[in-house]
């Protein structure tokens, strides 16, 4: 294979030691995995260099909103990094951020509907995250699925 | 900006995404002629990323500011060779799935720099 650096992170069955004496993780960016790995990553970029401009040049005008958008930038960074890492403790770490990832685009989703006078300027999750094609809502809940499968092959 | 050059970019985007998300269907890896075809994208990218910065130099300003103009036309530049360095350590359907996902994305920037630019 053409890609000699990702060898190590495959899982090397129960026990059996790694080159760098670590236990085996379970890789959780094969197949599906990528595609959520670089949409999250598109997510990160997106969600934190916003609230960095927003928040540097203009925080005054919406500091809700922008302080919303720079904690999804996080969440979205942690699960990224999460999914990239891989293990057991890595998986479930992603699968309780995706859930309160889900439940801040449901409740932000509809703060923003109910009172819009509390958001001077969009914030990543609102509406239900329409500015961003509603990926903020359909990505939780593909990788919460994505997560939870991989249990099963696995263990 | 050159009008012309982000709606070449959006369409070769999309065609990217379109030819990479038959791969995908057929069950295929990216191949060699997809990272062709990812370069070429990659290329029109880059010549915008050129453009922009030339015409900044030459004291034009986008409608929506500087800075985000310029992490647009950055980001821009590096959304299809992220996706298909991601696709090489990919080697299913997976990948090509990705770099689909990556022409997407491209084609969505290129909507926003026409808007901050100020159309």
């Amino acid at each position: 294979m053409a890609v000699p650096a990702e060898e190590p992170r495959t899982p090397g069955g129960p026990g059996s030691p790694e080159a760098s004496g670590k236990p085996g993780r379970t890789r959780l960016i094969r197949g599906p995995g990528m595609l959520l790995v670089w949409l999250y990553g598109v997510m990160v970029v997106g969600a934190v260099s916003r609230s960095a401009v927003q928040i540097a040049t203009e925080f005054d005008k919406a500091p809700l909103a922008y302080s919303l958008s720079a904690v999804a930038g996080l969440v979205y960074g942690f699960i990224t990094y999460s999914l990239v890492r891989g293990g057991e403790r890595a998986r479930r770490a992603a699968l309780v951020c995706c859930a309160a990832e889900l439940a801040g685009v449901l409740i932000v989703g509809t703060w923003t509907l109910a009172d819009p006078s509390a958001f001077p300027d969009a914030t990543v999750w609102s509406d239900y995250g329409m500015g961003y094609l509603f990926i903020p809502v359909l990505l939780p809940i593909t990788a919460m699925f994505w997560l939870r499968g991989s249990r099963a092959v696995t263990s | 900006m050159l009008d012309a050059l982000t709606v070449a970019t959006a369409v070769a985007a999309l065609a990217l995404a379109a030819w990479c998300g038959w791969a995908a269907y057929r069950d295929q890896p990216t191949k060699d002629w997809h990272f062709i075809g990812m370069a070429v994208v990659t290329l029109l990218t880059l010549v915008q990323l050129v453009v922009g910065i030339v015409q900044l130099a030459r004291g034009e300003k986008p409608e929506q500011g500087t800075t985000i103009f310029v992490s647009y036309l950055i980001g821009a530049f590096a959304c299809v060779p992220a996706a298909g360095f991601m696709s090489l350590a990919e080697r299913t359907r997976w990948g090509s799935i990705t770099v689909a996902a990556g022409g997407v994305v491209l084609a969505v920037l290129q909507v926003r720099l026409y808007d901050i630019w100020g159309g």
